[in-house]
């Protein structure tokens, strides 16, 4: 069994991330570096308003002010912001949105990822908004839930189109002043999707953004903006990769939901940026602010998402339940292989009355890997009736990785339930022994029970991206251990 | 003793009791049948005075007192016991400690002085030997890591201990393997008297062939369908509750 | 934490201006480790909220405030200490009277127990049992974060000393009692070491009062050794007026086989702060860490757990419970960290909280550091109320709504109490608890220690 083991480990350890390739588009880059021209030219490259660009420069002058975060349980190589570039943009990007206007290079890139930028492609009910680098380069369905009244565009043509949706719903979750890299984010995001469902309608599909980030050097600061008013509801997705590349590329995103009254959004997310090779050089860092409002009474957020990807994640996924009656949930499956560090989990802050929250996160730690889990409930002195359940399972594959739980439980209401529980063990070799005496190899022994593990979190997931994700679960992990 | 007059019931709005109206005399036992989700347990709830179930109408009258007035406590003392369907585990507080406070409330209410710890424990053990309960499970916390069969027949013990007038055993049976059945049944046996009454709520006839009931109603859908003697729980074994519902379509078409 | 907040210069101050005055009457080894320590409460200085284990607890009201600070007992104390006596029905203890942190008493310094057991002050020990002394003191009571065990160290310099040589078994326990009284506020610190050698088996129960109503900061320092297949209980019972402030920063250390228990009962004082560290460092130790509080008012209860499981098969196991009426407020901070190859650990943590009134606050953070697979560890915590049900089936047994509310609180203060081995001071425990959740005065009729 033992030797089994280590061969198994070290299978896994030489996965290969098949997203890694490098795709030649011709792009429009800036110099590297950060300072106010920098935020400036930005802002120029792509027309914006006075008052974004105003809104870019205060959160600069605040960045300026502040210091990146350290945690006891995360090891981060120091990030040199003058040696990355804060914009590139495949060039002659046209504004028509016919597909024939896409460079064909970019193109492949995207048939190659699997992700359809024609419409009548395999994933019919799903529309997609695909980011490359700083820009969005092709929305799909637009017209289709234009019909509807959703508008459904990249987050630049909303600052166009829609600026008064922008101006009064941006930083309104996640102020510009929020963490370090939530005001990186607001003075350099170059863009990101939009999404507004108007009142009492329920989107008929599935509305997804793919980031890709293509060029070297380069950082990534998307900004995701999704309203849910009234009565409305709505599934996002959100899938990522990157090339394989020696260094370490920051990814420094904004997602911020709002749901009005009797509102619903699930938002799931399946992270697979380039994690780093086995001996943990170069990888993505993914240092992500998101965060909901449940605004009106009886909204709903519901966070899912598969961290496979990256070689340090840091985000919790928040809802802020100031509705009374309003419902957060956190589904969450992180994996971290070979040299890869998490961090996350979720806040989920009671504001309003008899407000529920779920949170089920589910850790898999294999090769060098370190998992946290960190979340914070907080009941409010006027959150009567705050229930909140956790569930926080680590599962450890091999003796050199480890894996956290960090929960904080605040509560100032006596009537109040907040209730936390946590396990933390190995793959169970009885399980493993059972597979095997039914013929089952240890390693696909391990592909079972490991997804059995996450189904729970798997089974929030659109259909049509569990399988994918189940699929990716098992790469990450390829027949891991006993 | 119990005079329950169309008494209308609901839990979070949704009504479940629907008009029942129902008499117990003394030394009577009846029994309740009727299929999942016909509004038994909620009777037993409402008689026993749990809150989450909203009267809406009726009066239950209690040795001519308005029994819906008096909290739990005040009603068990005045003889009223219910046998949960589910016992609640308590962790910390032991069986004795329980039973001893339990058993002198009882006593301050009739005007005795409390029982000596002596005295106590002498009727803890008459008590155990008379409903066949383990002796070790009155040294536990109240029912904490009982199994199911243990905390029926702890139920029983309860029972013994506190000598209700009227008993209100909700589905004592569901459960319970054919020995701790009998043990159970036994008990009651050994309770009843000329003077005290029971209510057997049930949904087998399995526990009628122990405890021979005077009356058995049949409830279905909050109402009270059907009353008979002890020969309808026979033939309800035989047919069915589908029979009952049958009978009861066609009468309303 | 790198800035020094005024707090902490005062006690920078406090050393400066005293420690020839507390190096004078101190034993020379104790001395040699004050330098060092206080080098690194200078760096660490008065834990503020932004040091992670006291993100819940508020120092300052206690440790901003001018004390007359205590350095050495004088003539009147020793008569005082003289007069204290505690009577637990059926307690049959060694009784070790501690008073403002010194052992003050006229007779010997230590005492000698049947079977070579040594009972009484630390710095005698340290200067009649050099051998045994330096081979533990200072071992145990490390950290790298927290300025107060540096500060003791720094500035401590008597407490009580246990020893208990290899096979003995004490079958009295050893009682200890804290007594803190002044005419003025004061603050004080004791260090204490407990020993138990090689399959000994005792005993400690260390009893926390206040005798005067003045503003009261106690900063207390405790080591312990275990050695192999020993077993060895601590049980602290704390009951202190609202004025006072009470940490204690216990260091358990054991070694293979070994099995110990500390039940730490918080039943009255202002602010409480317990550290508790376990060491298991070696194979096949057993932990058992208890911890119950009951605060009202504006008390305010912390309990800090650390289990360090250093090597394989051990096994821990962590139960807190807090009941907080009125305003008050209470943390848990609880860790378990899993050393790399602790394989075989069994780890388990239970924390447990009832919040009775809207003012009240309860935070709890309960932790896994994981660095080891083959392990079982899985922690459970909540806050909440008592539970309707059994509210209603207490209640339908014919007991009143009060008296099914007492009695579930009771039961669940009881389970942390039902782990204290000793029958005579469980049943005083019980009693004392109920008398709390009553709201009467909890104290031992016959003691002479004004609480509350």
């Amino acid at each position: 069994m033992e030797k089994d083991q280590d061969k198994i480990i070290s299978d896994v350890t030489t996965t290969e991330y098949k997203y890694g390739f490098y795709s030649d588009i011709e792009m429009d880059r800036i110099p590297k570096g950060l300072s106010e021209e920098v935020v400036r030219l930005i802002s120029a490259k792509k027309n914006e308003p006075e008052w974004l660009l105003e809104f870019r420069l205060k959160s600069y002058h605040h960045w300026l002010t502040m210091k990146m975060p350290t945690w006891p349980n995360l090891k981060i190589a120091p990030i040199n912001y003058q040696d990355i570039i804060f914009y590139a943009a495949p060039k002659e990007r046209k504004n028509t949105g016919n597909i024939d206007d896409i460079d064909p290079e970019l193109k492949k890139t995207f048939d190659k990822l699997g992700i359809p930028l024609q419409e009548q492609k395999h994933l019919a009910g799903v529309a997609v908004d695909a980011v490359i680098d700083s820009v969005s380069i092709k929305t799909t369905f637009k017209e289709t839930l234009a019909e509807m009244g959703i508008i459904f565009c990249s987050f630049s043509d909303a600052v166009k189109e829609y600026p008064d949706l922008v101006k009064r719903y941006m930083g309104s979750v996640v102020p510009y002043t929020d963490n370090f890299f939530a005001t990186l984010n607001s003075a350099v995001f170059s863009d990101g999707s939009f999404c507004y469902i108007p009142k009492g309608v329920r989107c008929p599909m599935e509305l997804s953004t793919y980031f890709r980030i293509n060029s070297a050097n380069t950082g990534q600061f998307e900004r995701t903006l999704l309203i849910a008013d009234e009565e409305a509801y709505v599934s996002y997705l959100e899938g990522c990769t990157a090339p394989s590349r020696d260094e370490n590329q920051l990814h420094a995103a904004i997602v911020e939901i709002v749901a009005e009254k009797n509102a619903e959004v699930k938002y799931s997310t399946v992270q697979n940026w380039y994690p780093g090779d086995k001996d943990g050089k170069g990888g993505v860092y993914n240092f992500v602010t998101k965060r909901g409002m449940c605004k009106g009474e009886n909204s709903k957020i519901s966070w899912t998402q598969i961290e496979t990807g990256s070689a340090i994640t840091w985000k919790y996924p928040s809802c802020i339940l100031r509705g009374d009656n309003s419902t957060g949930e956190f589904y969450s499956v992180a994996v971290t292989n070979n040299h890869q560090q998490a961090d996350t989990g979720t806040k989920m802050i009671h504001i309003g009355k008899n407000t529920k929250s779920t949170i089920v996160s589910k850790g898999i730690s294999a090769g060098r890997g370190q998992n946290s889990y960190r979340g914070l409930v907080k009941v409010l002195k006027n959150a009567t009736n705050a229930r909140n359940y956790s569930q926080c399972d680590s599962l450890l594959l091999g003796d050199k990785c480890g894996a956290h739980t960090f929960p904080y439980l605040e509560v100032d209401n006596s009537t109040a339930i907040v209730e936390h529980e946590a396990t933390t063990s190995k793959i169970g070799e009885d399980q493993i022994f059972y597979c095997n005496q039914r013929g089952i190899s240890t390693e696909d022994a391990i592909g079972l029970i490991v997804n059995g593990y996450a189904r729970e979190v798997i089974n929030k997931l659109p259909m049509e991206f569990a399988v994918e994700a189940q699929k990716l679960l098992q790469i990450s992990l390829e027949g891991s251990v006993g | 003793m119990l005079v329950i007059n169309n008494l209308k019931a609901s839990i979070d709005g949704k009504n479940i009791l629907k008009g029942i109206s129902l008499e117990i005399k003394p030394g009577e036992i009846h029994a309740i049948m009727g299929p999942n989700g016909s509004g038994k347990s909620t009777l037993a709830a409402v008689l026993a005075g749990r809150e989450f179930v909203k009267v809406t109408e009726g009066t239950v009258t209690y040795f001519g007192k308005n029994l819906l007035e008096m909290a739990p406590e005040d009603r068990a003392k005045e003889g009223i016991f219910l046998g949960f369907q589910y016992p609640i585990e308590i962790p910390g507080v032991s069986m004795v400690n329980f039973m001893k406070t339990a058993v002198n409330e009882h006593r301050k209410f009739k005007g005795l002085e409390p029982l000596t710890a002596s005295d106590f424990l002498k009727m803890m053990r008459d008590k155990k030997e008379l409903v066949e309960i383990d002796s070790k499970l009155a040294n536990r916390s109240v029912n904490e890591g009982f199994s199911g069969g243990e905390k029926k027949k702890n139920e029983i013990f309860q029972m013994a201990m506190l000598e209700p007038k009227l008993a209100i055993l909700d589905e004592t049976d569901s459960g319970l393997d054919i020995d701790a059945l009998r043990i159970v049944a036994n008990g009651v046996n050994k309770l009843k008297r000329p003077d005290n009454s029971f209510i057997v709520i049930t949904h087998y006839q399995r526990l009628l062939d122990y405890i021979v009931p005077d009356i058995v109603h049949v409830l279905y859908d909050g109402r009270i369908v059907k009353t008979a003697g002890k020969e309808l729980a026979f033939e309800l074994e035989e047919k069915g509750y589908d029979w009952i519902k049958k009978e009861i379509e066609n009468t309303v078409s | 934490m790198n800035e020094k907040p005024v707090m902490t210069e005062k006690y920078l101050g406090l050393y400066k201006d005293n420690i020839d005055k507390i190096s004078g009457r101190s034993s020379p080894f104790i001395n040699t480790f004050r330098a060092d320590a206080f080098d690194k409460f200078s760096k660490l200085g008065i834990p503020s909220k932004k040091n992670e284990g006291y993100k819940y607890t508020n120092l300052s009201t206690f440790f901003d405030h001018d004390y007359e600070s205590y350095f050495m007992p004088v003539q009147a104390d020793f008569l005082k200490a003289e007069k204290f006596r505690c009577e637990v029905t059926d307690l049959d203890a060694h009784g070790i009277v501690l008073l403002n942190g010194f052992y003050p008493t006229l007779k010997e310094k230590l005492v000698q127990l049947p079977s070579g057991i040594w009972i009484g002050s630390l710095n005698e020990a340290a200067i009649r049992f050099p051998e045994i002394f330096e081979k533990h003191f200072g071992k145990y009571a490390k950290s790298e974060t927290d300025g107060l065990i540096h500060l003791n160290t720094a500035m401590a310099s008597d407490g009580v000393f246990v020893y208990v040589p290899e096979g003995v078994t004490l079958t009295r326990p050893v009682q200890v009692v804290n007594l803190v009284q002044s005419d003025y506020d004061m603050f004080n610190q004791h260090r204490n070491l407990i020993i138990a050698e090689k399959n000994s088996n005792f005993s400690i129960i260390i009893c926390d009062h206040t005798l005067s109503p003045q503003k009261f900061l106690t900063n207390a320092v405790t080591e312990v050794f275990v050695g192999e297949n020993a077993h060895f209980d601590i049980i602290r019972v704390q009951n202190e007026h609202n004025n006072a402030c009470k940490i204690t920063n216990t260091f358990i250390h054991q070694e293979r086989n070994s099995v110990t228990s500390s039940n730490n009962i918080t039943l009255h004082g202002g602010l409480i702060r317990n550290s508790t560290y376990h060491i298991l460092a070696g194979e096949g130790a057993e932990s058992y860490s208890y911890g119950l509080f009951l605060a009202d008012k504006w008390q305010h209860v912390d309990n800090f757990v650390n289990v360090d499981h250093v090597v394989p098969n051990c096994t821990s196991n962590q139960l807190f419970k807090g009941v907080l009426d009125d305003m008050s407020t209470g943390a848990f901070n609880g860790r378990i960290l899993v050393r790399p190859g602790a394989q075989g650990t069994l780890a388990y943590q239970k924390n447990n909280n009832i919040i009775l009134t809207d003012d009240a606050k309860m935070d709890t953070k309960p932790q896994l550091e994981i660095f080891a697979d083959d392990v079982k560890c899985s922690h459970g915590a909540t806050i909440g109320q008592i539970d309707e049900d059994a509210l209603f089936y207490i209640q339908s047994r014919g007991i009143n709504k009060r008296e099914a509310r007492l009695m579930l609180m009771f039961g669940f203060a009881h389970e942390v109490i039902q782990n204290i081995k000793i029958e005579p001071l469980r049943d005083r425990m019980d009693n004392l608890v109920m008398q709390r959740l009553k709201g009467e005065l909890s104290r031992c009729a016959s003691c002479m220690v004004k609480c509350g």
